[in-house]
């Protein structure tokens, strides 16, 4: 069962991926294309930790903490250039 | 469960594919850096998917961190320098 | 049990994940967005890694680490940037009537 149910999880999360990137590619402004990144990056956070639980290798989660880190800096460092030029 | 790695790839690489379109068509400089960041990150994921975590935490550390700060800050510099 | 309530945590993470995804594209103007796009994933995100904890116990600690830097970082990360594009000024949808924060700038 539990084997059923990563499999609709994954699923989801890779639907809701393909509705982010989306937005992404479509966007009209630049701050749409700043939140669809960012939440992109949330997305493949959960897709990571998937991964893991699939894989069963907890040395993966570790690249989760890593991305979660760097994608908030990316968000933070692009909404600072946009408001006024870093 | 088999499937999961080969699907996961498709649909990395077609993001990927998705986001470096924008960062060489799109016309805003910020938001062609921000794509070729969201590539780096991606390609860290794929690294991951292709079972080799120590490369995907290399990737995001130095492709996608490092490499986005750098090349925000030095766009902030040259189009500060413009009016001088 | 303790299968049934990761399990059930995972499917309800990742049911809200996909509705920020769909607020995302849906919704008619940038702030809007952001208020569907990453409240919606950090409560899935959240689920999502309780539900993974559940599933495998001795992940748990990792994953509350990673849980507690998301519920950080999210929000501030969304401020930020919806108070960047305020003061660019990005165009609001029609059905966006309320806006404090210009309120509170014409005010002071």
């Amino acid at each position: 069962m539990v084997e059923l149910v990563v499999t609709i999880a994954a699923g989801l999360a890779g639907l809701a991926f393909l509705l982010a990137l989306f937005r992404f590619l479509k966007g009209p402004s630049d701050a749409d294309r700043v939140v669809a990144f960012d939440v992109l990056t949330i997305i493949a956070i959960t897709g990571i930790a998937l991964v893991a639980l699939a894989e069963g290798r907890g040395i993966y989660l570790d690249v989760a903490v890593v991305y979660a880190l760097l994608s908030f800096l990316g968000v933070i460092v692009v909404a600072r250039y946009l408001e006024r030029g870093l | 469960m088999a499937w999961i790695t080969p699907a996961l790839t498709v649909l990395l690489a077609a993001a990927m594919i998705g986001a470096a379109l924008v960062a060489v068509l799109g016309r805003s400089l910020p938001i062609a850096i921000l794509a070729a960041g969201l590539v780096s990150l991606l390609a860290s994921v794929l690294f991951l998917v292709l079972a080799s975590p120590d490369v995907a935490m290399t990737e995001a550390a130095i492709g996608s961190g490092l490499t986005t700060f750098l090349f925000f800050f030095v766009l902030g510099r040259v189009r500060g320098g413009e009016h001088d | 049990m303790l299968d049934l309530v990761g399990a059930f945590l995972l499917l309800a993470g990742t049911v809200f994940l996909l509705l920020g995804g769909l607020g995302l594209v849906r919704m008619p103007d940038l702030f809007t967005r952001i208020q569907a796009g990453t409240k919606a994933t950090t409560l899935g995100t959240l689920l999502s890694l309780g539900g993974i904890a559940c599933l495998r116990p001795d992940w748990a600690l990792k994953l509350a680490v990673i849980g507690l830097f998301v519920l950080f970082t999210n929000p501030l990360s969304s401020q930020v940037l919806a108070r960047a594009a305020h003061r660019i000024g990005t165009a609001k949808a029609p059905e966006t009537a309320i806006d404090r924060l210009a309120e509170d700038k014409g005010e002071a």
